[in-house]
């Protein structure tokens, strides 16, 4: 039952998107950037049939009766890339947590592509996860692998084929930026660097959705914009992309959708309003820099 | 087939990693491997030389000196109608006289004359009768002058079925502690390997690995743990039935006693203990500080 849910998740995306994540890769260089600017290709966003997310009235006490979550009801739709704020112990990393069923929402449901998670047999929980990439402000990298063996660590334990991972994670490699550093030791890289291999591990699989909670929290401004711009593109292959994230500068240069969160309710959700048109990942990360601050809005 | 080396090389990763706790784990396994392996066998010689005894289980008639063969035979047809007997076998004088005085010639060709009594040898349907079966034959004799006295020889095997329940019962406490210890060494094994492999653990869930994807390589560490701790212990069993036991056979016949197990059977059984002990100490261990 679990298995066939996720094979439905995958395939409603992952023919699109595996398509243009082929495309991007392969403009990808080693320093990460694009090599031949893009078209104005339009990210695959297809007709909203069930939101990826949606929270309803969900409450979350934790065992001693700290209320992490207060009544939050949202949604997200498929191929949207949302920004969760708010300060620490506000709920933003309860919201993953309960995403990636970790935890079970006290009352109130949480749905993943239409399904009810609470639904979901304990023993089916790791095949709903293959769905769900993550990624943590503190990487979780193993450190005594090569990067090259922590993206393949996903695949091998998921049951993968010698043959796929080799297929697959040179491909993710390249698209992160990581190519030169297949060998490399975490220890041996940057924290930006750690963080794309983090990334790469979470993609590999090609998530339909992707979570990252402060995945620029340990990193310097201009790498976290090396972070975001990757996220971005991850996001452009179709993958819906949700970010907890307290960096406000970040948030309002990305102009994307917030959801801000105050002591577990939701107080600001900015869904289009601040949406500029789709631009391509240079565009992105030149915004984002503050290079042109207007910014190419319509 | 891949998960399988893949659960193999984890589990050699963290045993090279934790290798003293490995270690010593592994050499728990090993003396109580060693210890069951000498005292089985032990035992089991032990159980054999009760099983004789109390296979000896009888009572003797012993019928007055001048006793006729028509006396003899009155009595054996007496002693056939009596509740609980098994087997009446007789032993005549001369009969008597020619099996001790080849055990003794000497004493024997002192006296010159036979004093030996003509004999029943009256053993019980079940030997834990002897008893009942002594009491009634005391009922006989009684109202019988052609029985001398009855006797059994219930003191000789009870010393000797003692010694063996004595010999069991401390094998079976070592034993019982010894595989106590091993699983707990074992247990402590898999306990710190689970936290020097907390990360591995971390990102398998995160990525969506199965349970038992997350705990094979435990078990399958535990297991080799076990294994070769067997395979030492049977590594020393076997040199030492070579290089001692074989050669000190010939002289003495109690270790080449009849009706113990053969070297490949025992060989079969320790490894099975070895694998069991470490399956469970690993299980153990995963159940209680695994929560996946």
């Amino acid at each position: 039952m679990g298995a066939n849910f996720v094979r439905a998740m995958h395939e409603q995306i992952s023919k699109s998107q595996r398509r243009g994540l082929r495309r991007r890769a392969e403009d990808v260089d080693d320093s990460g950037r694009e090599a031949v600017p893009e078209s104005a290709a339009p990210a695959p966003r297809m007709p909203a049939s069930k939101p990826v997310v949606e929270f309803r009235g969900v409450h979350m006490s934790y065992p001693g009766g700290t209320t992490a979550l207060d009544g939050a009801t949202f949604a997200v739709e498929r191929g949207e890339f949302v920004f969760l704020v708010g300060q620490t112990g506000s709920g933003k990393s309860t919201i993953m947590r309960l995403l990636t069923k970790e935890i079970d929402a006290t009352s109130g449901t949480v749905r993943v592509a239409g399904r009810d998670l609470a639904g979901i047999d304990r023993k089916k929980v790791p095949y709903y996860r293959r769905n769900v990439g993550v990624v943590f402000q503190d990487f979780k990298l193993l450190p005594n692998r090569t990067v090259y063996d922590n993206v393949a660590y996903a695949l091998l334990v998921t049951g993968h084929s010698r043959k796929e991972i080799r297929r697959r994670v040179p491909d993710i490699l390249r698209l992160t930026g990581l190519a030169t550093k297949l060998h490399s030791y975490p220890d041996q890289l940057s924290g930006g660097e750690q963080q794309r291999v983090s990334i790469a591990r979470a993609f590999v699989n090609h998530p339909p959705l992707l979570l990252a909670d402060e995945p620029t929290g340990n990193l310097d401004p201009e790498t976290s914009i090396g972070i975001m711009q990757l996220l971005y593109r991850i996001n452009r292959t179709g993958s819906t992309v949700l970010v907890a994230t307290h960096d406000h500068a970040m948030v309002d240069r990305m102009r994307r959708r917030v959801i801000e969160l105050e002591s577990g309710r939701i107080v600001r959700d900015e869904a289009t309003g601040l949406y500029t048109r789709d631009e391509n990942t240079r565009e992105f990360a030149a915004r984002m820099r503050g290079d042109f601050p207007a910014g190419p809005e319509l | 087939m891949e998960s399988v080396s893949f659960f193999v090389r984890e589990a050699l990763r963290t045993l090279r990693r934790n290798a003293m706790p490995s270690f010593a784990a592994m050499v728990a396994v090993l003396v109580t491997m060693l210890v069951l392996g000498v005292f089985i066998p032990i035992v089991q010689a032990a159980n054999g030389a009760a099983n004789s005894v109390r296979g000896r289980v009888l009572v003797d008639v012993y019928l007055t000196t001048g006793a006729t063969p028509a006396d003899v035979q009155g009595v054996r047809t007496k002693l056939d109608g009596v509740s609980g007997v098994g087997k009446v076998e007789f032993v005549s004088k001369a009969k008597a006289y020619a099996t001790e005085s080849k055990r003794d010639p000497e004493a024997y060709a002192l006296l010159g004359s036979n004093p030996l009594p003509d004999t029943f040898r009256v053993t019980p349907k079940n030997p834990d009768d002897l008893t009942k079966l002594k009491d009634s034959l005391l009922q006989v004799k009684a109202g019988d002058p052609r029985i001398d006295s009855i006797r059994d020889r219930r003191d000789d095997t009870s010393k000797i079925l003692q010694a063996t329940k004595f010999v069991k019962i401390t094998v079976g406490v070592l034993a019982a502690l010894l595989i106590a210890a091993s699983v707990l060494l074992v247990a402590n094994t898999i306990r710190l390997s689970l936290f020097s492999r907390r990360r591995e653990v971390e990102v398998m869930k995160l990525v969506g690995a199965t349970d038992p994807f997350i705990r094979w390589p435990f078990v399958v560490e535990g297991l080799i743990v076990g294994t070769v701790g067997s395979l030492g212990a049977v590594a020393i069993l076997g040199f030492a039935k070579v290089a001692l036991l074989d050669p000190l056979a010939n002289d003495f016949a109690l270790i080449a006693a009849p009706r113990t197990l053969s070297f490949p059977l025992l060989v079969l059984i320790l490894l099975g203990a070895g694998a069991a002990v470490s399956a469970l100490g690993s299980v153990a261990s995963l159940r209680r500080y695994l929560r996946v």
